[in-house]
């Protein structure tokens, strides 16, 4: 018993003496060469699939010269494709936007049969192969398809059209905004708006003033998604368009079909206007998401230096 | 304004939160309704606020000042609420949020610019946080947003306040001024308020009556005084205050707790039943020795000065706890400590008989 007393007030301090302090590590901390693996492992991957590939696009388009980089502008097959995704994306993502917020509002505000079968249903175009996609579309509109002949003959053409590629649009960026502002909504809950009621706010003035801009910063985020994935759709569009050079090309088509003819350089201009899309959405995507990080409220829980005051 | 409210009954789904509710608010009144959690209090409140609809029936009725307000929406009844998690519009300055209420009125009934601000101000005066209009929520502490709600409640003049366990987030320093603040507050503007809470000590400290309410059911409706001192059900006797419970037996006028009896005139009949008997900690004597009327045997436990009265835990030989809350005179007098043998008598005891009325 003494012994034992005596061999732990000996060992300790000539431990404490051997252990210097840069060897001791914090218990969440990895040794070095597990972090230095871990970071050259990324920066590694992001090198080869991302930088290189972007720089690739630059670097392709720009070949023959700044001349020939324009002059794939001019082309009008390219802008007919530039102005058709502008019109996708202008008629798709404001009606995503009142999609979105009238989907992301039902769920998080109501309880009803049912919520979670929308919730799942609001996921399935990322769960879907975009060709399937566009192929559903073409079997309900199609000629061959279930409302082709009676479309016809009302002289009304959706698939190989602007119509067929507005709709798959649509189809394939739903989910963004509610995506987005079905949570935040769900954790502010509902006793900002029923605060609003009693007041005598009507339905609108507490949409509009208390509920709005409560997620404003969330649904410009699932704004600026849902905007790049329908300027740069490809799959469920690809199905739907037809090729109909200068008619129902969209950006993302155009490239394809110029890759296809090995016009190189116009090819990867016109692709480079898409990486440009990219880039200014990460921008766009990180300044927003820098509002909503400051706009979630600190605890509403008191604070003991309230104590005092009160 | 007086509210009243008529057979109300709510369910959610399988669970019944309200069974043939009944109660009276007179006008200017600030009633308590105090109960445990699930009791159906706030579904209570939340149905007179409008925030809820009671089950359809046709002999259920919410009047407001004698008029049914039962198909107003909430926004026509002239409600002011104030929510428990303060419910501030977390994106508004204090002035904003204080003068929501107004702004979103019509235009032929809302106050001009110049008279909102007038009233704003004279709102975070009254709550004591002038200086503050310009602040946002998440700069305030906990009481200061709900003084705030209470003002935003106010500044569109309604007819009666229904608080929501206003003070429950808040740490008990807090509450208690808070409390006493809305009791002066309440004093002042003469308010007709409904105050949900599940402190007894709230409720009695600040009500001017108290409706304890269990299980989906008004126990006892009166006065503070009325309810902790004469208690109606067991319910209301156990969930207010401490009390030591005992089981014994009745018969003949008499109920029995070992050797001690207890006057009991409600139960004449000469068969025995089983009762419990209630007595509260500051209702007990305790004595060194018997002085002719048998007392209850017990052993001191533990001895805790600390407070207003010396607490004096004991035990019975039947091994049932007791509390006796003693003076300190006393205390000095009788010398207690740890493992002494004394007795105990009632000063006043309740004896209830299960599943018997008087």
């Amino acid at each position: 018993m003494s012994q034992a007393l005596i061999v732990n007030e000996v060992v300790t301090p000539v431990l404490d003496k051997r252990t210097p302090a840069a060897f001791i590590r914090g218990a969440t901390e990895e040794p070095l060469w597990v972090k230095y693996l871990l970071i050259s492992t990324t920066v590694g991957f992001l090198t080869l699939f991302l930088f290189v590939p972007l720089l690739a696009v630059f670097t392709e388009a720009f070949r023959k010269g700044i001349g020939a980089y324009l002059n794939s502008f001019t082309d009008p097959s390219a802008i007919a494709a530039i102005k058709l995704t502008l019109i996708t994306a202008g008629i798709s993502v404001p009606l995503n936007l009142v999609f979105g917020l009238a989907a992301a509002w039902a769920i998080a505000k109501f309880e009803f049969w049912g919520k979670s079968i929308l919730l799942t249903l609001i996921d399935l175009p990322f769960a879907v192969s975009p060709v399937i996609s566009g192929l559903i579309f073409v079997l309900l509109f199609g000629m061959q398809g279930w409302l082709g002949p009676w479309l016809d003959s009302q002289g009304l053409q959706i698939i190989f059209a602007v119509p067929g590629i507005v709709l798959a649009t649509i189809f394939i960026t739903f989910p963004f905004v509610a995506r987005e502002i079905i949570p935040l909504m769900q954790e502010q809950g509902t006793e900002e708006e029923q605060a609003a009621i009693t007041l005598g706010a009507s339905g609108w003035q507490t949409f509009w003033y208390v509920t709005l801009p409560n997620i404003r910063w969330a649904l410009l985020y699932g704004v600026i998604l849902c905007n790049a994935r329908a300027m740069g759709e490809f799959g469920a569009v690809s199905v739907v368009s037809g090729h109909v050079r200068g008619k129902t090309n969209t950006i993302p088509l155009h490239v394809e079909i110029l890759y296809n003819e090995y016009n190189f350089v116009a090819a990867f201009a016109v692709a480079s206007l898409l990486a440009l899309l990219a880039l200014v959405t990460l921008a766009a995507k990180s300044i927003v998401e820098s509002r909503i990080y400051q706009s979630v409220p600190k605890s509403l829980e008191p604070t003991s230096a309230e104590v005092a005051r009160s | 304004m007086s509210i009243e409210v008529k057979h109300l009954t709510k369910t959610f789904g399988n669970f019944t939160a309200l069974r043939d509710v009944s109660l009276r608010i007179n006008d200017g009144e600030l009633v308590a309704l105090l109960g445990p959690s699930g009791s159906g209090k706030t579904t209570l409140l939340r149905i007179i606020a409008g925030l809820e609809t009671a089950d359809a029936n046709p002999n259920s009725e919410i009047n407001f000042h004698d008029t049914s307000v039962t198909g107003e929406p909430v926004g026509k009844r002239g409600v002011g609420f104030v929510f428990q998690h303060y419910a501030l519009f977390r994106h508004m300055s204090v002035f904003d949020n204080i003068a929501f209420g107004l702004k979103v009125r019509p235009r032929r009934d809302r106050p001009t610019k110049n008279d909102i601000r007038d009233r704003v101000h004279q709102l975070l005066k009254l709550i004591q946080l002038e200086g503050f209009a310009d602040r946002f929520p998440s700069q305030l502490s906990g009481g200061q947003r709900q003084r705030v709600a209470l003002a935003r409640a106010i500044a569109v003049e309604p007819q009666v306040l229904l608080l929501d366990e206003p003070f429950g987030a808040l740490d008990a320093q807090v509450r208690k001024g808070l409390r006493d603040w809305l009791r002066r507050l309440h004093d002042e503007i003469h308010l007709t308020s409904v105050l949900v809470t599940h402190d007894q000590e709230e409720a009695l400290e600040v009500a001017d009556r108290v409706v304890v309410m269990n299980q989906s059911k008004i126990e006892q409706v009166g006065t503070p005084e009325e309810v902790f001192h004469h208690p109606a059900s067991q319910f209301v006797m156990e969930f207010l205050g401490q009390v030591n419970v005992f089981h014994g037996r009745v018969s003949n006028g008499q109920a029995h707790l070992g050797d001690m009896a207890i006057d009991y005139p409600h139960y004449i009949a000469q068969q025995e039943r089983a009762a419990k008997v209630y007595m509260r900690p500051h209702e007990l004597d305790i004595k060194r020795v018997q002085n002719g009327v048998p007392g209850l045997p017990a052993t001191v436990v533990r001895v805790n000065p600390a407070g207003s009265v010396a607490k004096v835990s004991l035990r019975t030989r039947d091994g049932v706890d007791i509390q006796v809350d003693v003076p300190f005179e006393h205390l000095s007098e009788l010398g207690l400590t740890q493992g002494d043998n004394v007795f105990i008598y009632p000063k006043k005891a309740r004896v209830f008989i299960p599943d018997f009325a008087i």
